[in-house]
């Protein structure tokens, strides 16, 4: 277990917001993180810690197939994006870079933004004020690559 | 148990004889497609993070440049750089300004029943000639070029009969905007769109790309129209063969059937910030909206189809002096096409700003970017916030004769009422 301070967005958080279109050619990730959730909150960047979780609504990562969005958010050293659901090209590409993220139907009503929650993903749960929410399983291929480390590593053990 | 169109394709994929929703199968992909939005980050992966490089089948592979192009900065060029100096060493197929990358894969590969990685979310487009199209991200991307394979989670299939036909000054993007505000953004999450019905079979090629195209925006892995003889004329007039032609079975599975009627879909207006916004123009057109831009093109809308309904409405006619409208065709073939007809000089007497053919205004990125507060009207994919420029500014989605419409009158406003 370790305490994670939360950064809480509502339902259909699009990849725009995560980082703006404007951002996406620039060389790398790292020159790109520091404009992540620019639109909604411009000082994000600047004040997540590692460590730090994002808790949604429904919906997030819906939009473009941009892989700098879980990237821009892994960078920051984001440890876990928990939401009620997800757009489906966010959640295979971060799997795909190792970006755990997790469907929990019941902790959104339940947490503040900028509340400390307690984050087991070994145990896929979250804790919040001493109240304990379980998180829905990944399919088991998923989880495979993602305890590789991603895609790539994974595709790295093969060859 | 009978299998859905996606289903049959999956199966041809992954060389079995069925597969079932949430089935995971390895497959082979029959073409891969890699844009300038996110290339140089896959060229650096390919570089600097695998143990093996290689790739499995340069001739699948097609890289397109059409967000930044022509190049805006000295960054944006050094991305290019890396991704044509990539293409030439690899062998690989690079377009760079003759298209937005859904259109020119539409018009020089795509195939019926083929399965089909873009690392684009509008890739679904493709499923306008019968095909799997689904985006990426690069580094899926990166393991399909070089494997020649990738995993796939069999989604179920929700079918849409269409019935009728579209009334005249309603198109088949006033269609699928209200399929998505009917479903909503989320409705289709991890499933297939199949469209299928007398309706769909009276929609051009081109019409039904606009449907598979805006599929993503309500969540869809991907989108597929029952292919039939224009699929086939379609492919012959592009030099291929249509050899795959799947439909679904009599007893196929589907998570849930909708009907609808053409000739009861209005022209559609859908407000900012999200695509299931929906309003018809109908509920808009008294509210005056003033805009400060209209744009006609993107892979949803840049067809000779939606540059002939815009030439449609604005002919003889000057703009709002309060307003800039752009207009991007889709392709170099759809502005040379556009050139030949007529509507490129009837839009620009007009006193629209023709584009180059790229992705321009839909991106928000290259060209036509608006600023604090302005409002946009566009036939774009999507109208997220900041989607087109400053986080403050808003978009409006539309037809193009809607969105020419108000950059004749200066606000939002149909094709009837500017005659």
């Amino acid at each position: 277990m370790s305490e994670s301070k939360v950064w809480k967005f509502h339902n259909d958080v699009d990849t725009d917001q995560i980082i703006g279109s404007q951002y996406l050619l620039l060389p790398n990730v790292e020159e790109m993180k520091q404009y992540t959730f620019e639109s909604l909150d411009p000082g994000f960047a600047a004040k997540a810690q590692p460590g730090d979780i994002i808790v949604a609504a429904e919906n997030f990562g819906c939009g473009s197939s941009r892989e700098q969005a879980p990237s821009v958010l892994k960078a920051l050293g984001i440890k876990a994006v928990i939401a009620k659901s997800f757009a489906r090209i966010f959640y295979r590409n971060s799997i795909n870079i190792g970006l755990p993220v997790i469907v929990c139907k019941d902790l959104y009503e339940h947490v503040e933004d900028g509340a400390i929650a307690d984050l087991d993903l070994s145990a896929g749960t979250v804790s919040v004020d001493g109240q304990e929410f379980s998180c829905t399983k990944l399919p088991e291929y998923m989880q495979k690559i993602l305890n590789a480390g991603g895609l790539i590593a994974s595709l790295n053990k093969e060859v | 148990m009978g299998m859905t169109i996606g289903e049959k394709i999956i199966a041809r994929a992954a060389g079995v004889e069925e597969v079932k929703p949430n089935d995971i199968h390895t497959i082979t992909l029959d073409r891969m497609m890699s844009n300038d939005g996110t290339t140089h980050l896959t060229v650096d992966m390919f570089n600097n993070d695998l143990k093996n490089p290689h790739i499995a089948d340069p001739d699948k592979v097609v890289f397109i440049m059409d967000h930044n192009v022509p190049s805006n900065s000295p960054k944006t060029a050094e991305a290019h750089k890396k991704m044509r100096n990539f293409a030439r060493e690899q062998g690989i197929r690079l377009y760079e300004g003759q298209g937005v990358c859904h259109q020119i894969m539409m018009e020089d590969y795509v195939c019926p029943g083929e399965m089909i990685f873009g690392a684009d979310s509008h890739t679904t487009s493709y499923g306008a000639l019968g095909a799997f199209g689904t985006g990426v991200g690069c580094t899926d991307f990166l393991y399909a070029m070089t494997t020649g394979t990738s995993w796939v989670m069999v989604p179920e299939t929700i079918r849409f009969n269409l019935h009728g036909k579209l009334r005249e000054g309603v198109f088949p993007r006033d269609l699928i905007l209200t399929i998505i505000g009917d479903i909503g953004a989320n409705g289709a999450t991890y499933k297939i769109m199949e469209f299928g019905g007398d309706g769909a079979h009276a929609l051009s090629v081109n019409d039904r790309m606009v449907l598979c195209n805006l599929t993503v925006e309500a969540g869809a892995k991907a989108g597929i129209v029952e292919p039939d003889e224009k699929v086939v004329e379609y492919c012959k007039e592009h030099g291929r063969e249509a050899v795959h032609m799947f439909r679904s079975d009599e007893d196929a599975h589907f998570a849930a059937v909708y009907e609808y009627d053409l000739d009861q879909i209005e022209p559609v207006v859908v407000r900012p910030d999200f695509v299931d916004n929906f309003a018809t123009l109908k509920e808009v057109e008294p509210e005056k909206i003033a805009i400060d831009q209209a744009f006609v093109g993107s892979c949803n809308n840049g067809r000779v189809e939606d540059l002939r309904a815009a030439a449609d409405v604005v002919r003889g006619k000057k703009i709002s002096p309060k307003v800039r409208f752009l207009v991007a065709p889709a392709s170099q073939a759809v502005y040379i096409e556009a050139l030949k007809e007529g509507i490129i000089t009837d839009l620009m007497e007009a006193g629209a700003m023709i584009m180059n053919a790229n992705c321009s205004v839909c991106w928000g990125s290259c060209q036509g970017v608006i600023g604090e507060n302005e409002v946009l009207i566009s036939t774009g994919t999507r109208n997220f916030k900041g989607r087109s420029g400053a986080p403050s500014s808003k978009v409006y989605l539309a037809s193009a004769a809607t969105c020419a419409a108000s950059a004749l009158a200066g606000y939002i406003t149909g094709a009837d009422s500017v005659k």
